[in-house]
């Protein structure tokens, strides 16, 4: 039973990074860095709750979390494909934005600066946890979601497409790639994903409380780098971050191990694989780059 | 290139123009020499239904009881918080007061340069020298402290009597003193009423951040409740609204803090541990208008009722009589000094 609930626990505590690293790796094997996944869950998260707050709806709740990541992964997409600006800078700058707005609205439209009122979720209010947890669909969503990113990135004929703007972008563009297009198409797609771990989280809550997402973003980031930008890989590093969580939760009141240790591991192991000690870590080669 | 300078030129002008109009208090009959207050809030400003929103009803009862003329600055991330009591202090306010223990080091710099201005700090951070001692604050700053550890030890004492596993929990924000003090009281309180009970203790992280994920909150609270227990305090900013949504999902309950949370989730919040952060505002004030005001350490604990628990029709249904008695037992030998509430782990 403790097994269960240990399982259990790990994926609720994976799935947000889940989506967002989804999105960071479909960004990033496209060449785009994607340092913007905290700003783009937080946006996420607060589309939905603005959704299902007005309509009732988790479901719209969950379309207009879509929609804000897809605005702010458009902003992302101009000015770092566009406009050629330096992708970190830009995101560094989205998620401070992100955070601003996300505090702005709360307080224009639930005249709060801490939490919004109480928000339809996914199943409803009342049940045990187990049963909440497996009538979600973000569940589901979040179970399928690297595997299904691994075929499209390995199989399909955009995926190939990704993978040459990211790593050779001219020699995609000699071949008729349309390189930017295919760049939009990946960063839009990485907001929209991301923005899913998000509304996760708030419809999980109830409820969009500011800055709710705590870093996960980052921690997500660290999975695609230390899963070696392959979604399957990625999706395993989220569900070891998060197993680590789980296991610092269960032993934080035995006081086995400092909860300080099991904050750091996932940047640990992250610097240890871009360090190389654990295989080879190779970025896409045109990550970060733009192209004429 | 042109576009652009008048654009950002338009922008500089309206964001300046904001600045004359955004922090227009409270307006209230000027009575002829009236006390200016200049109250500066912490990140999250109004709205935070904590800290702020309790500044902001002690003074707007000042303003209404003693004619105060209040003005409310709320500055935006970072450094303009220094600005916010700078520009307080120059306007030649009577009286200003930063909300929140980050004004701490502000505050201090402040009252050296402003002598003639009384500041007053909410949670100021008083510094400890090498020998343990207090160092004491500027004259003319009051730093406003609470005795956070007795209204714990309340809730506390209820957690054990209402809990009935001997199992209680607790759940802090960032893992730092200031919240080994709730954590200290509320173990006192527990066992002072159940030897035998074991307290469940954790905390959501090691950085600030552990203040604002709810998303913790909600998997440490079920993983305490899994364990049996069935009632958790927490002392971790909005951390603490997913241990409610974890009290709902069990049917469990939770023990708010800093302000009443009943409305978190009805029915699931047994109780709030509140720091009447409206009281000791008004009391600043009051001394202020009184002309008694002086530096130095002001503590509110149980006796002056700058802590408390919430009792009232909400959660009256919740807490037998019985229990009840007991608390306002324990409390009032709290307040003879015959309890003394440890405020470290």
């Amino acid at each position: 039973m403790s097994l269960l609930l240990f399982l259990a626990q790990t994926l609720r505590i994976a799935i947000p990074y889940l989506f967002a690293a989804a999105g960071g790796a479909l960004a990033e094997r496209a060449g785009v860095v994607s340092l913007t996944l905290e700003g783009f869950m937080l946006g996420g998260a607060f589309g939905a709750v603005l959704g299902s707050h007005y309509t009732g709806s988790a479901w719209i709740g969950l379309v207009t979390g879509v929609a804000w990541g897809l605005m702010l992964a458009l902003i992302h997409a101009v000015c770092s494909i566009r406009y050629k600006a330096d992708q970190i800078v830009v995101g560094v700058a989205i998620n401070l934005f992100t955070v601003g707005i996300t505090r702005f609205f709360l307080q224009l439209a639930f005249e709060s600066s801490s939490n919004s009122p109480r928000v339809a979720g996914f199943g409803g209010d009342a049940g045990s946890s187990a049963a909440a947890f497996l009538t979600n669909p973000l569940v589901w969503m979040g179970i399928v979601v690297m595997p299904a990113l691994w075929w499209v990135v390995q199989k399909t004929t955009f995926g190939l497409r990704v993978r040459a703007v990211g790593e050779h972008p001219q020699a995609a563009a000699s071949v008729g790639v349309p390189v930017n297009r295919v760049r939009y198409v990946a960063v839009l797609g990485s907001g929209a994903l991301a923005a899913l771990g998000g509304v996760y989280l708030a419809l999980d809550q109830h409820q969009f409380t500011d800055s709710m997402t705590a870093g996960r973003g980052f921690i997500a980031l660290a999975a695609v780098i230390f899963g070696r930008w392959d979604p399957l890989r990625a999706g395993l590093a989220c569900l070891l971050f998060a197993a680590a969580e789980t296991l610092q939760i269960q032993l934080q009141a035995a006081q086995l191990i400092p909860s300080q240790f099991v904050a750091m591991i996932p940047y640990v192991l992250t610097i240890v694989a871009v360090a190389g000690v654990v295989g080879r870590s190779t970025p896409p080669a045109a990550l970060g780059r733009t192209t004429d | 290139m042109r576009k652009i300078l008048a654009f950002v030129g338009v922008l500089l002008a309206a964001h300046v123009a904001m600045q004359w109009i955004h922090p227009a208090g409270a307006a209230v009959a000027p009575t002829g020499n009236a006390l200016d207050v200049g109250i500066v809030f912490d990140l999250g400003g109004r709205g935070d239904k904590s800290f702020n929103d309790g500044a902001y009803i002690g003074a707007m009862r000042a303003a209404k009881e003693l004619g105060a003329r209040v003005r409310f600055v709320e500055p935006g991330e970072g450094s303009d918080r220094e600005a916010g009591l700078r520009l307080l202090a120059a306007e030649k306010m009577d009286l200003v007061i930063g909300v929140g223990f980050i004004f701490t080091d502000d505050l201090t710099e402040l009252a050296k340069e402003y002598p003639n201005v009384a500041f007053a700090g909410v949670d100021y951070a008083v510094t400890i020298d090498k020998d343990g001692n207090p160092v004491a604050p500027p004259k003319n700053l009051a730093a406003l402290k609470f005795r956070e550890e007795q209204g714990s030890f309340l809730v506390g004492a209820l957690a054990a009597l209402v809990g009935k596993s001997k199992k209680v929990g607790f759940i802090g924000g960032m893992d730092s003193p200031l919240i080994h003090k709730f954590e200290a009281g509320y173990r006192a309180g527990v066992k002072q009423v159940c030897p035998d009970c074991e307290v469940i203790a954790q905390y959501a992280g090691v950085t600030p951040e552990a203040f604002r994920n709810p998303g913790r909150g909600k998997e440490l609270a079920l993983s305490q409740y899994q364990q049996g227990v069935n009632v958790i305090y927490h002392a971790s900013g909005s951390t603490g609204l997913g241990v409610f949504e974890a009290a709902r999902t069990l049917d469990k309950y939770g023990i708010g803090v800093d302000a009443d949370q009943y409305k978190e989730a009805p029915g699931h919040v047994l109780s709030s541990m509140v720091k009447r952060v409206d009281n000791a505002v008004f009391d600043v004030i009051k001394r202020v208008a009184e002309k008694k005001f002086t530096g130095g350490i002001y503590s509110f604990g149980l006796a002056e009722d700058g802590v408390g628990y919430v009792y009232d029709e909400h959660n009256r249904a919740l807490i037998p009589d019985s229990v009840r008695q007991r608390l306002e037992a324990l409390k009032a030998e709290i307040v003879a000094g015959r309890i003394i509430v440890p405020s470290t782990k």
